[in-house]
C-alpha cells in the first residue's frame, strides 16, 4: 500500500477522541487496583485492631500523608510517562524531597531517644515482612498501573514500568497502613521505603517487555 | 492536529499529508544505513501516531509529541534489526548501491493492503468500505448490516492489530 492511500485511509476512518476516555481510564485502574490491594489487606491480613485509637495520634497521620504524597506525585509521574514527548520536570525532585524529609523526622527521633530504644524504633517488631507485605498488597494495583499504560503510549518503557511499580507501592503501602501496627518515623522512612522500592523495581525490569506497542 | 482531535477529517488529511513529509526527513536522516526501511517506517508511524492520538495534550507542542513517537519507533526499529542482523549475514555495503533508488518511493515493503486480508471480516470489511467508499461510518454499518459502534470498534480494534502486525513483520 502506498503512504498516501494509508493517510486516506486513516483520515476517512477518523473518529474524535473523547478526552474523558483517558482519565476514565486513570480512574478504573486506580480504584479496581486499591479495591484489590484493600481486599487483601482486610481479607488476608486483618485490619489493625488499634487502629481508631491510633487516628488521634500525629504519628499516625506522619505516615499516612508520607505515602499519600508520595502516591499522588507517582499516578502525575505516570501520566507524564504515558504521553509521548512530555517532561518529568520538578516531579522526580519532590520524590526525593517527600523521602529526605521523613529521614529527617526519623533521624530526629532515633537522636532524641535513649540508646538502648533506637533499635526497636527502627526494626519495630515487623520488619522483616513489612517490604514484603507492601509488595503483595500493592500486587492488584500493580497489574492495573500496567494496564492503565498498555492504552497509553509511554515511550520510555523502563522508567515507565518503574513508575507503575512505584505508584501501586506507595498506594499499597496506604493501604498496608490499615493493617500495620508501627508508627515510628525511622521504621517508615526505612521499610515502607523498600517496600514501595520492591514493585518499583520488579516495573522497571518488566516494562520493556510488556509495554511495548 | 486539536481540530483533528474533534473529528475533522479535511484536517487531519492535511495534518497527515505534512506530518508524512516531515517524518521521512526525520528519517532519512537518521536511517542512511537502511534507506530501504524508512518507507515501512514512515507508514508504521503513521499508523501508531493515529492510533495513540489520544494521549496528544493539545497544550503539548506537537512536534515533541511527534518525535517522541518517532525517536521510540525508530530506536525500536534499530533493536530489531540489530537482533536480525546478528542472525544472518549483513548485507549493508550492498544495500549502499541501491540506497538512492529507495529514496523516492511511497511503496513499503511490507503491504499493509495484505495485511488488512489477514484481519477478520468484522475489522476488515469496516476499514475497507470507509476507505474505499470514502462512506460516513452510518454508510458502512448499513451496508455491512453491523452497527455504527460495532463498526468503529472495528475500525479502531483493526488499526491496532494492524500496527502490531506491521511490527511484528518488519
Amino acid at each position: 500500500m502506498r503512504t498516501e492511500d494509508l493517510t486516506a485511509m486513516l483520515a476517512a476512518s477518523l473518529e474524535p477522541i473523547d478526552p474523558r476516555l483517558t482519565k476514565r481510564r486513570y480512574l478504573i485502574g486506580i480504584t479496581t487496583g486499591a479495591f484489590g490491594a484493600l481486599c487483601l489487606a482486610r481479607g488476608v491480613l486483618h485490619l489493625n485492631p488499634a487502629l481508631p485509637r491510633e487516628v488521634s495520634e500525629s504519628a499516625f497521620w506522619v505516615r499516612e500523608v508520607f505515602c499519600a504524597s508520595l502516591s499522588v506525585l507517582a499516578v502525575l509521574v505516570i501520566g507524564r510517562l504515558a504521553r509521548p514527548g512530555s517532561r518529568l520536570g520538578l516531579l522526580p525532585a519532590a520524590i526525593a524531597a517527600v523521602v529526605l524529609i521523613m529521614w529527617t523526622l526519623a533521624a530526629t527521633r532515633l537522636l532524641s531517644a535513649p540508646p538502648q530504644s533506637r533499635v526497636p524504633l527502627l526494626l519495630g517488631t515487623t520488619f522483616a515482612v513489612c517490604p514484603f507485605l507492601i509488595a503483595f498488597v500493592a500486587a492488584p494495583l500493580f497489574l492495573c498501573f500496567f494496564w492503565v499504560l498498555k492504552g497509553l503510549a509511554p515511550t520510555r518503557l523502563c522508567s515507565a514500568g518503574a513508575g507503575a511499580g512505584f505508584a501501586a507501592g506507595s498506594i499499597g503501602a496506604l493501604v498496608y497502613s490499615l493493617h500495620c501496627p508501627e508508627l515510628a518515623a525511622p521504621f517508615i522512612g526505612v521499610w515502607y521505603l523498600l517496600g514501595m522500592l520492591i514493585p518499583t523495581a520488579i516495573g522497571a525490569s518488566l516494562g520493556p517487555r510488556l509495554l511495548r506497542w | 492536529m486539536v481540530q483533528s482531535l474533534a473529528g475533522d477529517a479535511a484536517s487531519y488529511r492535511l495534518f497527515l499529508g505534512e506530518l508524512t513529509a516531515h517524518l521521512r526527513s526525520f528519517l532519512r536522516k537518521r536511517l542512511r544505513r537502511l534507506p530501504e526501511e524508512i518507507e515501512d517506517l514512515v507508514q508504521e508511524l503513521l499508523l501508531a501516531i493515529h492510533n495513540q492520538r489520544h494521549t496528544y495534550d493539545a497544550k503539548q507542542p506537537l512536534t515533541a509529541w511527534v518525535h517522541a513517537i518517532a525517536r521510540y519507533k525508530f530506536i525500536d526499529l534499530l533493536r530489531r534489526s540489530s537482533r536480525t542482523d546478528s542472525r544472518n549475514d549483513s548485507l549493508d555495503d550492498r544495500e549502499e548501491l541501491f540506497a538512492p533508488t529507495a529514496f523516492e518511493a511511497s511503496e513499503a515493503r511490507y503491504d499493509i493492503a495484505k495485511l488488512l486480508h489477514q484481519l477478520p471480516d468484522r475489522q476488515r470489511l469496516p476499514i475497507q468500505y470507509v476507505k474505499i467508499e470514502g462512506g460516513s461510518v452510518a454508510d458502512t454499518a448499513r451496508r455491512i448490516g453491523m452497527s455504527e459502534s460495532a463498526v468503529k470498534i472495528g475500525i479502531h480494534r483493526g488499526l491496532k492489530a494492524l500496527a502490531a502486525k506491521l511490527r511484528s513483520v518488519a
